[in-house]
């Protein structure tokens, strides 16, 4: 076997397409990893993955309590599904999520993208879904550059020792 | 590990360059590793670095959000002053273990 030359990650681009606080956590650490260690990050937001750079949703993202097998309660124990079709219980679950994540110093969202972009990372939103859900640039973060197609994503893909990644 | 000549001083480092013995850290030191990275330390930088030594000393895990709370530079800053890998390098410069933060 001949030894193979490890190349440094220069650029990720990002992929957020659903609103649950952990496939935006994943997304939102990823993104703010890539900058704290020098590597570029772009991230485009699309379908419900929207609701993290929406204003009105941003600070409001739950995790589903229903049909989630992977959740449990606190000691351990399965947590029921039917318990999570009761009002409030998803509430009180992603209350609970974010205090302990908080506890980690994981910031909440807007927070999380100021810290991103002070690194230099670039936050896009996908322009069919915006349409598709009739956001406007207004209703978006400030720290949204621009309403994009897949294709101007795609262009910023390009270069040497990028990654794109669907969280 | 290896021993490296600092500004004169036989100082223990680890296969990436981190010290090994926070306590032999100095200021003349600071500035020749700090030159390593390509940054010349300025006071700003010093108070950053006296920051994140006493958060090591006292146990807290270092994160960028922490630095950008100190009132000493906000996160944008903390970019500038230690480009390309902010709480790395400074976690460097500063004499302590390489941070193990995801934040």
């Amino acid at each position: 076997m001949s030894a193979k030359e490890e190349k440094p990650l220069k650029k990720v681009c990002i992929i957020c397409a659903k609103g649950s606080i952990e496939d935006v956590y994943a997304t939102l650490i990823m993104a703010n990893g890539a900058v704290m260690e020098g590597i570029e990050a772009k991230v485009f937001f699309t379908f419900f993955g929207l609701d993290a750079i929406t204003k009105k949703q941003m600070k409001k993202l739950h995790t589903g309590v229903v049909g989630n097998p992977a959740m449990r309660m606190p000691g351990g124990l399965p947590f029921p599904t039917l318990l999570g079709i009761l009002p409030g219980v998803e509430a009180g679950v992603s209350a609970m999520m974010k205090s302990q994540m908080e506890k980690l110093d994981i910031p909440p969202v807007d927070e999380f993208l100021d810290m991103i972009t002070a690194g230099g990372g670039e936050i896009y939103a996908c322009k069919l879904a915006t349409d598709m859900f009739k956001l406007k640039k207004e209703d978006l973060s400030e720290h949204v550059i621009d309403i994009i197609t897949v294709g101007d994503f795609y262009a910023m893909a390009g270069g040497e020792n990028t990654q794109i990644i669907f969280t | 590990m290896a021993t490296k000549n600092i500004a004169g001083i036989p100082v223990e480092v680890n296969e990436e360059g981190y010290m090994s013995d926070p306590s032999q850290w100095s200021r003349e030191i600071a500035v020749e590793l700090a030159k390593e990275e390509n940054i010349e330390l300025t006071e700003k930088h010093f108070e950053i670095l006296e920051f994140i030594r006493k958060e090591y000393e006292s146990g807290v895990q270092l994160t960028i959000r922490k630095v950008g709370k100190s009132g000493i530079v906000d996160i944008k800053g903390l970019y500038e002053l230690f480009p390309g890998g902010p709480l790395k390098k400074s976690s460097k410069i500063a004499g302590i273990p390489k941070p193990a933060s995801c934040v």
